[in-house]
């Protein structure tokens, strides 16, 4: 039996709040935990099935042109080598979130430096990586490739539906009493996921089951049918355990296509591991982008107008594009607005989704332009933004589903200490190191996104949940464990959640922030409809009903599960969509972030000594695990802020620093000991839960905190990301110190 | 080629490619698959494993260098049911989200409080000739080999002072 | 990885015999093994020295230390002897790689640590060092890496080691014992060989010689740094090295010896610059001109522009920091 809810209106009921069992927002353990400490938890490349033979990827080495053969035959002669793979179905590049259809198919025609046109399958892993570096590839390079967003000859698109003006900006700014006009760029960055893209395929006649490292499966096997050309009912996709994802694995990758035509073929499961410098030239990359931001305000600091114009890249053809400009509509006031959007086709690896597209780069530099606007007047950083925070959706006129701003800013500040943050640049030295703190506000879209679970309580009173979600380390196995024990007044280890399956009613997958609210409301259903059905066998109402460590409370009757069950197991399936709630009011997460930077006043070095985040994401579903995410987010805030940057190279387009040796995430030592605090909310708009994501928020913003806080510490403006030490140290030398 | 190894306690024999790195022969020759290939470059610490009592990346070491060594992985550390002092403290602080660093962390951590232990100084130790102190400081950078997209740091490091306190791993 | 035939060497003339039979020596491999997964090299074959007896310190005449070539990085660091007579050579070492690389590194592997040019890396891009004859893709390219001093126009790469950077400033020697029977000590400066039209062409070992132990003479000055500037707080290749050592005697510099990682094709001295210094009162504009003079050589490539600003800064800051009582 399934139920439906569609999200049309308000749900005023809190159910979760009458809950018994008290598991809810819990900082518990993650049921999955000691899995992984164990080195036990089984991911993509940890189930290799006997008789495996492993295939290795090799890359074109030009940035555009064709494939017109490969020398295979020498490669074939080689010890251990079963063949050399170059098939019309292989994928140019992963398929964009929810594509839910193959993407550009076809490995003889190339767009990128670095992109997979062939498999070399061998018995061994030793084998089939040396047949992949021996290939020879016979490549026609195509004149008038253009590798870069600012390449004469570069194609620019415009598309109308993502230019939006209102008012008059071009006058706000001449009568603006202060302004902002600067260009900020960000680099292009990667997901970096420590898990390498990674599957194994093996057919039973013809029946494929792929074990994958994917993030939203019920796409990627509808993905994987089509650019096979079977039937998605023929294909099983596993990946219980994920080992990151960030948006890199939302769509179906090279490696899986590969790995499957490969498999066919030879009759044998093959495993197509991806490398490291593999994932870096051929999964999806965020955009490098410039951003034109104008800011213009009255004495008061109140804004009257606000510019966003955006200039990011993709290949040609790609529907994706970076919505940087994503939250600039609601997040402040300003009754003329102009938002701009510029895609450049560059042949450059696919950009796609990388941990909060939009809002990640494009609150950021939103954020250092508020700060630039709160020097030029004078006014408080966090007052500034107080004073900006509108009372509706400016752009929509629609009501705010909740909003905590204020509330952010008002209680991080205090505890921050921002009092104690010295207004002007400079002023606070510590033996070498210059000391300064910035603030920024986050800010991040909410969404649902239909989902399907199912739930059994057994007749000895066990539960199991079921759906094809995925636990990319966001922490599905505990909050969906919560939810189905706090729904059917279980203790945690009574309950147990299956993931990743394909088999399994398919979730929502993760990204976007919405896995856990959406997958968690399918849960939810399942269990209301779980719980009706208990109130029939107990004669009781459900407002009567109370379930708690695994018995039914009704009145002055308390009786075990099990004797209700009599033997029964009940099961039902919840199903979440979206509806028009969307439309009526603006949804979404906000926060604020502090910083304090030390920046080596010889050296430009600059190390984030603390850093605070205060966010409000309605119901906090599991304490620990959201706090764990917002940890995250705000470590690749600082990753942003001061290290991470792809460089291509500007004469072939190929990405130069392709390992973790030279794009540098934060290490241990680049972070501090993170403060996070999360917000008592409630959203009635967002679902049944009233929980919003919070995987993205930590990062919608906070590489503004950090550069804020460079400026303050030093007067170096740095306006080009990452902050690395020869832009501080550019700005320090023009100031002769 | 044929290589003795003692992994976790147990003789074990592998018969390879000499290509084969000790990581590669650890989970596809020995089925120890709790040990994680990041970047097979020395990039992450992914595939960090105690080998000869001293943490290493297993990846940039070949399997036959190792005739006659005793290698403990995260296997050997515990299991589910068994784990150690510092897996527990990595599932009570959420040291991990995805997970797929954690065996190399803990690895990792749980040689370098030896070397702490043994007065082994470090990068951010202030005076190199004298002994390093128990801080947060001195753990994060000890840690700064292991990489953690996902971002665990800081709960990683909560976990390590917390048992290192103990003095115990 | 290409297939190479793998042989132990159970003597040190084992070790050379196959080595000039054409085998690669491997030892901590930290360097040799990442390469040759990309087949940047390509090893016919390969002679293991990890069992040979080259892993100890011990006390030399005169006051040094000889460090046997297998000794590993973290062994070297944490000896005792060495973090009270060389500290700096403790803090280059720790300011290198991570716990787990310095566990396997050892001291003969670290003096040959390839460059980390990423063209150098990358097996689709022409490079004089991997492929000699094919051209420096480097030049023109990505150069945030790259030299400032002794780079030719057929290499702009860099010497990656902070512990060959300590060494040359402590007039480190080199021990290499040959087939034929011949001990020689090289200096470091005498050992390395700049890029000219041979990049591939990195020491002036030949096939069969074997480095045998590092001589460190006697501390030369107590007032010792290692400072290093990167791209992250930790495990990441420098930017720009500075290693110093001198004493203050009588209100005046003697003895100074300077040596620079991250801006050479190997670890950098300028003998000016100690000339410079010796002698003279410590004093803010004695380090300007020091630096001045330092720079004043250097041939930026684009993208490394900004090490000339940041190697000027740094000894100046690495001096104040050595002549301050």
């Amino acid at each position: 039996m399934t139920v439906h809810i569609r999200m049309d209106d308000r749900v005023e009921a809190d159910r979760l709040e009458d809950m018994a069992q008290g598991v809810v927002g819990k900082p518990l353990d993650r049921p999955d935990g000691a899995r992984k400490a164990s080195g036990t938890a089984a991911y993509a490349m940890d189930s290799l099935p006997d008789g495996a033979c492993f295939g290795v990827l090799a890359r074109a080495t030009i940035a555009a042109g064709r494939l017109e053969g490969v020398d295979a035959a020498a490669v074939e002669a080689l010890p251990g080598v079963r063949a050399v793979i170059v098939d019309e179905r292989m994928l140019r590049n992963p398929a964009q979130g929810m594509a839910g259809k193959a993407p550009v198919q076809d490995p003889h025609e190339i767009a990128y430096f670095g992109q997979p046109v062939a498999l070399v399958v061998a018995e061994s892993f030793e084998q089939a990586r040396h047949g992949a570096i021996a290939l020879v590839l016979r490549l026609e390079a195509r004149a008038g490739a253009v590798v870069g967003p600012d390449d004469a000859g570069v194609e620019i698109e415009t598309p109308e539906k993502k230019q939006q003006s209102s008012g008059d900006l071009d006058a706000a700014m001449r009568e603006a009493v202060f302004g902002v006009d600067q260009t900020y760029t960000t680099p292009v960055h990667a997901s970096a996921a420590m898990e390498p893209h990674a599957s194994i395929a093996q057919w039973d006649e013809d029946r494929l089951t792929l074990r994958g490292s994917y993030q939203m499966l019920r796409f990627n096997r509808a993905e994987l049918a089509d650019a096979l050309g079977i039937d998605e009912k023929n294909v099983r996709i596993l990946a219980p355990f994920v080992g990151g994802g960030f948006g890199s694995k939302l769509g179906i990758a090279p490696e899986a296509v590969a790995a499957a035509i490969a498999a066919q073929r030879l009759g044998v499961p093959v495993a197509v591991p991806m490398s490291r410098q593999q994932v870096f030239e051929g999964v999806m990359r965020r955009s490098e982008t410039t951003q034109r931001i104008r800011l213009a305000a009255g004495a008061d600091g109140r804004l009257t107008g606000i510019g966003h114009e955006a200039l990011v890249s993709n290949l040609p053809g790609e529907k994706f594009s970076e919505p940087v400009t994503q939250a600039t509509p609601f997040l402040y006031r300003g009754e003329n607005r102009v938002i701009g959007h510029r895609i450049a086709r560059v042949n450059r690896t696919c950009a796609g989704s990388v941990r909060a597209p939009g809002e990640a780069v494009g609150v950021t530099m939103l954020e250092i332009a508020m700060d630039e606007l709160a020097a030029a007047a004078g006014i408080d950083p966090v007052e500034l933004r107080l004073r900006n925070i509108p009372d509706e959706d400016p752009t929509q006129q629609i009501p705010f589903s909740s909003h905590k701003l204020a509330e952010a800013l008002r209680s991080g500040a205090d505890r921050f200490g921002w009092d104690r943050r010295r207004t002007e640049p400079g002023q606070v030295r510590d033996g070498e190191w210059l000391v300064g703190m910035g603030m920024a506000s986050a800010v991040r879209v909410n969404m649902l996104v239909e989902a399907k679970a199912r739930v059994s309580l057994s007749s000895d009173g066990h539960a199991l949940v079921e759906t094809d979600m995925t636990d990319i380390g966001t922490g599905t196995y505990a909050i969906l464990t919560q939810i189905a024990a706090e729904m059917l007044g279980l203790p945690m280890d009574r309950v147990e959640t299956r993931l990743g399956d394909t088999d399994l009613p398919p979730g929502s997958g993760s990204g976007g922030s919405f896995g856990a609210a959406s997958n968690g409301t399918a849960v939810f259903m399942a269990c209301e409809e779980i719980r009706r059905m208990i109130c029939e066998r107990f004669g009781c109402e459900a407002h009567d009903l109370t379930l708690k460590d695994g018995r039914a409370i009704a009145g002055n009757r308390s009786v075990p599960l099990a004797e209700i069950l009599g033997g029964e197991d009940l099961v039902a399936e919840g199903h979440a969509e979206p509806g028009d709630a969307e439309d009526k009011v603006r949804q979404a997460t906000y926060g604020s972030y502090f910083a304090e930077v030390g920046v080596n006043a010889v050296t430009g070095e600059t190390r984030v000594r603390r850093m605070l985040g205060v966010f409000a994401a309605g119901r906090i579903l599991n304490a620990k695990t959201a706090r764990s995410q917002c940890l995250g987010g705000m470590t690749f805030g600082i990753g942003m802020a001061l290290t991470e940057e792809i460089f291509h190279d500007p004469r072939d387009g190929h990405i130069v620093n392709r390992d973790f040796a030279e794009y540098h995430l934060p290490v241990n030592a680049d972070v501090p000991q993170i403060d996070v605090v999360l917000l008592e909310e409630r959203d009635a708009w967002a679902n049944p839960l009233q929980a919003k994501g919070i995987g993205e928020l930590g990062i919608c913003g906070a590489a503004a905190a950090v550069v804020n806080a460079i400026h303050n510490a030093t007067g170096v403006r740095v306006r080009d990301l990452p902050a690395t030490l020869d832009k501080v140290l550019e700005g320090l030398e023009r100031q002769g110190g | 080629m044929r290589t003795d190894l003692t992994v976790n306690g147990q003789s074990r024999t592998i018969e390879a490619d000499p290509r084969t790195t000790l990581l590669d022969a650890l989970r596809h020759h020995l089925k120890l698959t709790g040990t994680k290939k990041g970047c097979d470059h020395g990039q992450c610490g992914a595939c960090t494993v105690i080998a000869g009592g001293r943490r290493i990346n297993s990846c940039l070491s070949l399997a036959c260098m190792h005739d006659g060594d005793e290698v403990v992985t995260i296997e050997g550390l515990g299991t589910p049911e068994t784990l150690s002092a510092l897996q527990e403290a990595f599932v009570r602080h959420d040291g991990f989200q995805c997970g797929f660093c954690t065996p190399g962390q803990i690895c990792s951590a749980t040689a370098m409080l030896e070397e702490l232990q043994a007065g082994w100084p470090s990068h951010v130790t202030a005076d190199v000739a004298s002994a390093p102190a128990l801080t947060v400081e001195e753990v994060s950078e000890r840690m700064s080999g292991n990489l953690c997209r996902c971002s665990a740091y800081p709960n990683i490091v909560d976990a390590i002072m917390e048992i290192a306190g103990r003095g115990r791993a | 990885m290409r297939p190479f035939e793998f042989t132990r060497a159970e003597s040190a003339a084992d070790a050379m015999r196959l080595a000039g039979d054409g085998a690669t020596i491997i030892a901590g491999g930290t360097n040799l093994l990442d390469l040759m997964k990309l087949e940047v090299m390509a090893p016919q074959a390969l002679v293991d020295i990890n069992r040979l007896d080259l892993g100890d310190i011990d006390e030399a005449e005169g006051g040094g230390l000889r460090i046997g070539a297998l000794v590993r990085n973290s062994d070297l660091a944490a000896d005792r002897r060495v973090r009270d007579a060389y500290p700096m050579l403790a803090e280059a070492l720790l300011a290198g790689a991570s716990g787990q690389l310095r566990n396997k590194a050892t001291t003969g592997g670290n003096l040959l640590q390839r460059t980390r040019c990423y063209y150098y890396y990358d097996t689709a891009m022409p490079c004089n060092k991997r492929e000699p004859g094919s051209g420096c893709q480097a030049i023109g390219g990505i150069t945030r890496l790259h030299a400032l001093f002794g780079a030719s126009e057929h290499c702009i790469a860099t010497h990656p080691s902070d512990m060959a950077v300590a060494l040359r400033a402590l007039d480190a020697r080199v021990e290499i014992q040959s087939q034929d029977g011949v001990t020689r000590m090289l200096p470091l400066g005498d050992f390395y060989r700049l890029p000219g039209d041979t990049p591939h062409i990195e020491t002036v070992l030949v096939p069969g010689d074997l480095i045998t132990a590092v001589l460190l003479p006697a501390p030369a000055g107590a007032r010792q740094t290692y400072r290093k500037v990167r791209d992250r707080a930790s495990y990441a290749f420098a930017l720009v090295s500075v290693a110093g050592v001198l004493d203050v005697e009588d209100g005046r510099i003697v003895r100074p010896a300077l040596a620079f990682g991250g801006v050479g094709h190997m670890p950098w001295r300028n003998p000016e610059v100690e000339a410079l210094l010796e002698g003279e009162a410590p004093s803010v504009d004695l380090f300007a001109e020091a630096a001045a003079r330092l720079v004043a050589e250097a041939e930026p490539q684009g993208g490394n522009a900004f090490k000339i600003p940041l190697l000027r800064r740094t000894l100046q800051a690495v001096l104040r920091e050595l002549t301050e009582a």
